[in-house]
């Protein structure tokens, strides 16, 4: 086996594993964010809106945490997989 | 006006997308990154942007001198330090020492937690994490400090990366009136949740 062929394996198995990762960031951020929510659901003023302030309503913590998660994975992953994929193959 | 909880918690969730964006980008190694122009300006742009959020903050948030100055001082060490990376990502600067402005912002903003809080430790929560934050942000400085000498490094991006998400969670830790650890000062007022 000449050294190209050994090395690509282990190429492929290094993107794999960052991908896995990467992948992994924004669905961990959003549990976090829903077990908050589930901990202290008193955070969530929009379930009980009735009587809460603008800022009460605006700002639900355990919900921004969920949006940041989702933000990342849906806007920011895609292409950072993409591109690990292409640095992969060039490796390869 | 917001309550001060509910900007400490809007500051936190900027702090979160920071560390995420800054985790991806040390998992994937900086040549990854910089594939696609647009994700370059993500963090540096978001620390701009916090940068500038400080300001509205510092005008509006004047329970004494001290925090006007604190305020005042954070806007614009984050304001630097976001231009500062904004700058280097474009290729407008070139020297790599213009890393270290984020060096100083880590320094600047340690600090000025230490010197706006008044009240000690135990007083309430609120005066706890802002003890607990500023000597946060002063010894994770070694990993800014770390990345800019050694770019490279897995351990300091990661590091890097994990200090914002620990200050994030820092931050929404924080309550106007609230106890720690079972103490809450007479003086401090009523709590709430």
């Amino acid at each position: 086996m000449t050294q190209i062929a050994t090395e690509a394996p282990e190429a492929r198995g290094r993107q794999s594993v960052r991908a896995r990762i990467l992948s992994a960031i924004g669905p961990m951020t959003v549990v976090a964010g829903v077990v908050w929510a589930l901990l202290q659901p008193y955070r969530l003023t929009f379930l009980h809106p009735r009587g809460q302030g603008f800022w009460w309503l605006l700002i639900e913590p355990p919900l921004l945490v969920i949006l940041v998660g989702a933000f990342f994975h849906f806007f920011v992953l895609p292409g950072l997989l993409e591109d690990v994929e292409v640095e992969g193959e060039e490796e390869c | 006006m917001p309550p001060p909880e509910h900007v400490h918690w809007m500051f936190a969730t900027g702090f979160l997308a920071l560390g995420l964006f800054l985790l991806a980008e040390a998992v994937v190694g900086r040549t990854v990154w910089k594939r696609r122009p647009w994700r370059m300006y993500l963090w540096p742009s978001t620390m701009f942007v916090l940068g500038l959020g400080m300001w509205p903050v510092m005008v509006f948030f004047t329970s004494s001198t001290l925090h006007m100055l604190a305020h005042g001082a954070w806007a614009e060490v984050m304001m630097f330090a976001g231009a500062a990376e904004l700058g280097l990502a474009s290729g407008k600067l070139r020297n790599p020492l213009w890393r270290l402005a984020i060096v100083l912002a880590f320094v600047v903003t340690g600090i000025a937690f230490l010197v706006h809080e008044q009240n000690d430790w135990f007083f309430q929560r609120s005066a706890f994490l802002h003890h607990l934050l500023g000597w946060t942000f002063l010894a994770f400085a070694v990993f800014p400090l770390g990345r800019a000498i050694r770019p490279r490094s897995a351990v300091f991006a990661s590091g890097f990366a994990l200090a914002f998400v620990v200050v994030a969670v820092m931050l929404y830790c924080d309550r106007d009136v609230a106890p720690v650890f079972g103490h809450l000062s007479p003086l401090a007022g009523e709590p709430h949740r």
